[in-house]
């Protein structure tokens, strides 16, 4: 494995399309729920948890060569809305695309022949990582990180919350996320013996709730 | 990892001249510019010159609406089938520039739903001086600053200014209201560009769009030549 990689494919600056989603955050600070460094230090804690360590432990399986197919059939039955589905395979797609052209692999060009629109990007991301060298231990970290650092960013666009606070938010999360992230490894690999019904199916309803209302708002600065 | 594997899957670059089946794709021109500075109106105009000759299509990006996406389909510039909003998370310069996925996307999209397709126009959002397109995601770009917005813009250059293949400077029939001195502008555009050319429009006059599209046309005969 090479920590540089892991760099590369865990830096903000990827250019997946990350930056134009916000990760619920949008629809978290208009209902009041986002307020400040503190309410959204507990909005990424309980996306870490839920929707964090689904798409951990998916892209951890995907690293460690679980078929994506499968996973991805897992990872739609995991995500009730619509939307979310929708954006999921969108950010897929756009992780493909980027992938493809920084590490290119057989395993990814057989993934965007199967998922010509993309299939869901903690899928994506864990061949990703395989591609790029990388381990399901990463794989993971990415893609938690993720789960929080979106939301952080879009906060501070979208509160003009002091971009110091916003991170310091991610950095007392660090531990956390570290332990969520072994967790998510070890459903991985038991999902690879027992088949993928053994991934977490952690949820959050009002995230899938509020991502469907987020959808119909006519005037929003985030996707999704 | 079978490195040596031949790649058989769909074209992994986006910059790439052709589809996947073989065929070349259409030529993408972008353009951007500062909020105001008459983009929209120009695509509507350059739409409706364009129209009878060439298969065209229109990706918009908006900043927070779908107002551009919306003003093109009222006017009913093109069928709504081809015309496609991109969202850009607050940071319109992202989406052309340092992150083009979602517009990638966007242009593949149009040319598999409506192709073959000749031309597409990507619409940046308005944005400020510094915001250009990436090569990856067009062929050539043009930059629309207006005579409204303040006559030392072309003096102050800045990448759009300088470096966009055209320079459109837009609303020329304000000047007198706004006391811009359009000779002035076309000095300091001329200072900054060298051998770029340089438009002054009014879409309001009798040529409107003309220029600008005809140099779309010499674009396009270079693309396809």
């Amino acid at each position: 494995m090479s920590r540089a990689a892991l760099l590369v494919l865990a830096d903000g600056r990827f250019p997946a399309g990350g930056h134009a989603h916000s990760g619920g955050a949008e629809a978290a600070v208009r209902a009041g729920r986002i307020t400040d460094a503190a309410t959204l230090a507990e909005f990424c804690r309980g996306r870490l948890h839920t929707a964090g360590l689904v798409a951990g432990a998916l892209a951890a399986a995907a690293a460690l060569g679980t078929d994506p197919g499968e996973l991805d059939a897992a990872a739609d039955a995991r995500t009730p809305s619509p939307a979310l589905r929708g954006v999921a395979r969108r950010l897929g797609r756009q992780l493909l695309r980027a992938a493809r052209t920084t590490w290119p692999s057989p395993e990814l060009d057989a993934l965007a022949a199967a998922f010509p629109k993309g299939a869901h990007q903690p899928v994506v991301l864990g061949l990703a990582a395989r591609a790029a060298g990388l381990g399901p231990a990463d794989a993971a970290h990415c893609a938690l990180y993720e789960s929080v650092s979106g939301p952080a960013t879009a906060t501070v666009r979208l509160l003009s919350l002091d971009p110091f606070d916003a991170t310091g938010v991610l950095a007392r999360l660090a531990p956390e996320l570290d332990r969520v992230a072994d967790a998510a490894v070890e459903a991985a690999r038991r999902a690879a013996a027992e088949g993928v019904d053994a991934l977490p199916a952690g949820s959050a309803p009002l995230l899938e709730v509020m991502a469907e209302a987020h959808a119909a708002w006519p005037v929003r600065l985030f996707a999704s | 990892m079978h490195l040596d594997h031949p790649h058989t899957g769909p074209a992994a670059v986006s910059a790439d001249a052709h589809r996947p089946d073989g065929t070349r794709r259409a030529l993408r021109i972008g353009l951007g510019g500062p909020v105001g500075s008459g983009k929209t109106a120009t695509v509507a105009a350059l739409c409706r010159a364009l129209r009878e000759e060439l298969s065209l299509a229109v990706v918009t990006n908006d900043i927070y609406t779908r107002e551009d996406a919306e003003f093109l389909l009222r006017e009913a510039v093109l069928p709504p089938e081809r015309i496609t909003a991109v969202e850009t998370g607050a940071c319109p310069h992202t989406a052309i520039r340092d992150d083009i996925s979602a517009n990638l996307e966007a242009v593949e999209d149009l040319e598999d739903a409506v192709g073959p397709l000749d031309l597409i126009l990507v619409e940046s959002g308005g944005d400020n001086l510094t915001a250009t397109f990436s090569k990856g995601l067009v062929d050539a770009q043009i930059f629309v600053i207006d005579v409204a917005g303040g006559d030392d813009i072309p003096r102050k250059g800045g990448p759009g200014v300088t470096t966009a293949d055209l320079l459109v400077v837009n609303k020329t029939d304000l000047a007198p209201y706004v006391g811009s001195d359009l000779a002035r502008m076309a000095a300091d555009a001329k200072a900054q560009r060298a051998e770029l050319p340089v438009v002054l429009q009014s879409l309001r006059g009798e040529t409107g769009v003309a220029d600008v599209a005809a140099w779309v046309r010499e674009r396009l005969g270079a693309w396809t030549a």
